[in-house]
């Protein structure tokens, strides 16, 4: 039962400025594998800058990422990936003229051997083709299997990001708020999903409907202004008066 | 993702028609006008890799072409008249001309993709027609003959070379299906359509790019070759900015990133410009007015129209 706990994802002192703006300054966390940490915090606090960082979209300008204990910091985002991390994005961030079938399969041949073979058609990938039909049955999609994602609607793209993140087996999911822009049935959907996934899968996820991040939550990372405010379960984040501050304002006024 | 029958089909008519059509009508015109729908077809379908299906939409193209074309003629003027070594030398320096120009070119993208490969056609260009002593200058490299494939059996005469470039020309498009048709093929077409997303999915994307500029480089090179037997004559204008240039309308024309785009295209191209400028020296005006017809009526290009036609009436 009590394995020792395998740091999946950690952050020492990760700072970024954009010309002269600090957007992150000395970040550190830590999630273990098979945590669920969810990342809140008001609008401009470098929640999705931080994100940037751990996949290595650009690089920090000071502090260091690791994945899996190596030190990832300077890696090419590919690199990342072939370490087993895997995320989403904010806005809807697909191929939208190709199909969902084509989506995906660009998801799982990013890591498997056969992403370099120009001499056999993707037909002749089997295990490929199988393991792209197994992932549309389990989120009951095969009617669109040959829709353009394109003709899909925003819910279903929504869906489509998240298994793009896990098709390729990723043991590190990021979500940058999976439910944003989604109905209230949408959003229990999508929640539920999250809610079944692998409990052995990292997730670090942002969220900003703050019933859902804490539903999700194992622990909780509070981001204001670029630092972080706060780490702690959900029921200590729930408590700590300076973080509904933030969110109701600084004034005092509104105490609920 | 496999040929579909409709696509076999028409690939077979139009074999049939390739192979019978100079005895048909055995015209010496038709036969050489055919011969440069082929060498072209292997020249557009090399960009096509490229800027149809890659998305990277180079406008220095003709300096591979060319460039493979004056590697053979150097070859043959100075050293040795082997058609062999002479595909050879073509298609390697074409390939590492390729090489540095992906080295360079690849390090932007968009609108300054196109104006650095302009500047590096140019440079080819300038290079060709500035070393006088050494590649003839504007007089062109004449004199580089019919070649001999085996002893006796010598490329001349309108047939035996147009169905040696019909060979070719086959080659090239069944190397293009298949790798179209490939998951890199596949990988090709996704950076084309998100290249941001694609970083995220574990694709070395530059490798990519580089290693697609590299083939549709050594294709371009065999086509240039090729060009450069059957005119037994090559000339600046093989690197110039305006073949580069029609070239690309062409992938456009015809639809980019479709296999058969590039082909029908060329042929259309080829042929207004032969045939209407019998009638008219005005040919660049209707070439202008099919441009201009196919951005405002199809944008995906004639073969990208039909095929969604296609699919829309087969799935309704």
């Amino acid at each position: 039962m009590m394995e020792p706990m395998i740091k999946a994802v950690s952050v020492e002192n990760l700072s970024r400025s954009f010309e002269g703006i600090q957007a992150l300054s000395n970040v550190s966390f830590t999630a273990n594998k098979g945590e669920r940490l969810v990342i809140i915090g008001p609008n401009g606090a470098g929640k999705t800058t931080l994100f940037h960082l751990i996949t290595g979209e650009i690089p920090p300008t000071d502090g260091r990422v690791f994945l899996f204990g190596q030190n990832a910091t300077y890696m090419p985002p590919y690199r990342r990936t072939q370490l087993g991390i895997a995320r989403t994005f904010q806005i809807t961030n697909l191929f939208p003229n190709l199909t969902l079938q084509e989506n995906i399969l660009l998801a799982v041949l990013g890591v498997s051997r056969q992403k370099f073979m120009m001499h056999h058609p993707v037909s002749s990938c089997k295990e490929i083709l199988a393991r792209i039909d197994r992932f549309l049955a389990l989120w009951d999609l095969q009617p669109y299997k040959q829709s353009l994602v394109r003709d899909l609607s925003y819910g279903v793209q929504r869906q489509v990001e998240v298994i793009m993140a896990l098709s390729g087996g990723a043991r590190i999911v990021l979500l940058d708020e999976p439910t944003s822009g989604l109905s209230a049935a949408e959003t229990k959907t999508m929640t539920s999903i999250i809610l079944g996934l692998d409990p052995e899968m990292t997730l670090i996820i942002i969220e900003h409907d703050m019933d859902v991040a804490f539903r999700l939550a194992h622990t909780m990372v509070v981001l204001h202004h670029g630092m972080v405010l706060a780490v702690g379960p959900p029921a200590e984040i729930r408590a700590d008066l300076r973080i509904k501050e933030i969110y109701l304002g600084a004034e005092g006024q509104a105490t609920c | 993702m496999r040929l579909s029958f409709r696509q076999a089909l028409l690939f077979l008519v139009l074999a049939a028609v390739a192979v019978v059509y100079p005895f048909a009508v055995p015209s010496y015109y038709f036969t050489a006008l055919l011969t440069q729908v082929l060498i072209f077809s292997i020249f557009t379908m090399s960009l096509n890799l490229l800027a149809g299906y890659t998305g990277l939409p180079s406008l220095g193209h003709s300096a591979l072409f060319g460039g493979g074309a004056y590697a053979a003629a150097l070859l043959a003027k100075y050293f040795s008249h082997s058609v062999w070594l002479g595909y050879g030398a073509g298609i390697l320096a074409a390939g590492v001309l390729a090489a540095l120009f992906a080295l360079i070119a690849l390090r932007t993208t968009q609108v300054y993709f196109l104006f650095i490969t302009i500047a590096l056609g140019q440079l080819i260009w300038a290079i060709v027609f500035g070393w006088r002593s050494f590649t003839g200058g504007d007089d062109g490299l004449p004199g580089i003959g019919n070649p001999f494939i085996w002893s006796t059996w010598k490329l001349s005469g309108g047939l035996t070379y147009y169905f040696f470039a019909l060979g070719l020309f086959i080659i090239v498009a069944y190397i293009t299906y298949r790798i179209t048709t490939s998951p890199f093929g596949h990988v090709l077409v996704g950076i084309r359509e998100n290249e941001s997303r694609i970083r995220h999915l574990g694709y070395n994307v530059w490798l990519y790019k580089f290693t697609v500029f590299v083939l549709s480089g050594l294709l371009a090179g065999l086509g240039g070759v090729t060009w450069a037997y059957y005119n037994g004559f090559v000339s600046p204008r093989d690197t110039s900015f305006e073949l580069s240039a029609e070239a690309l309308l062409i992938v456009i024309l015809g639809g980019r990133g479709t296999l058969f785009g590039p082909i029908v295209g060329t042929i259309i191209v080829v042929l207004i410009k032969n045939i209407v400028a019998a009638f008219t020296q005005r040919w660049l005006f209707v070439l202008g007015v099919a441009y201009i017809l196919t951005i405002m009526y199809a944008r995906t290009g004639i073969v990208g129209t039909l095929q969604a036609r296609l699919k829309r009436r087969t799935t309704a």
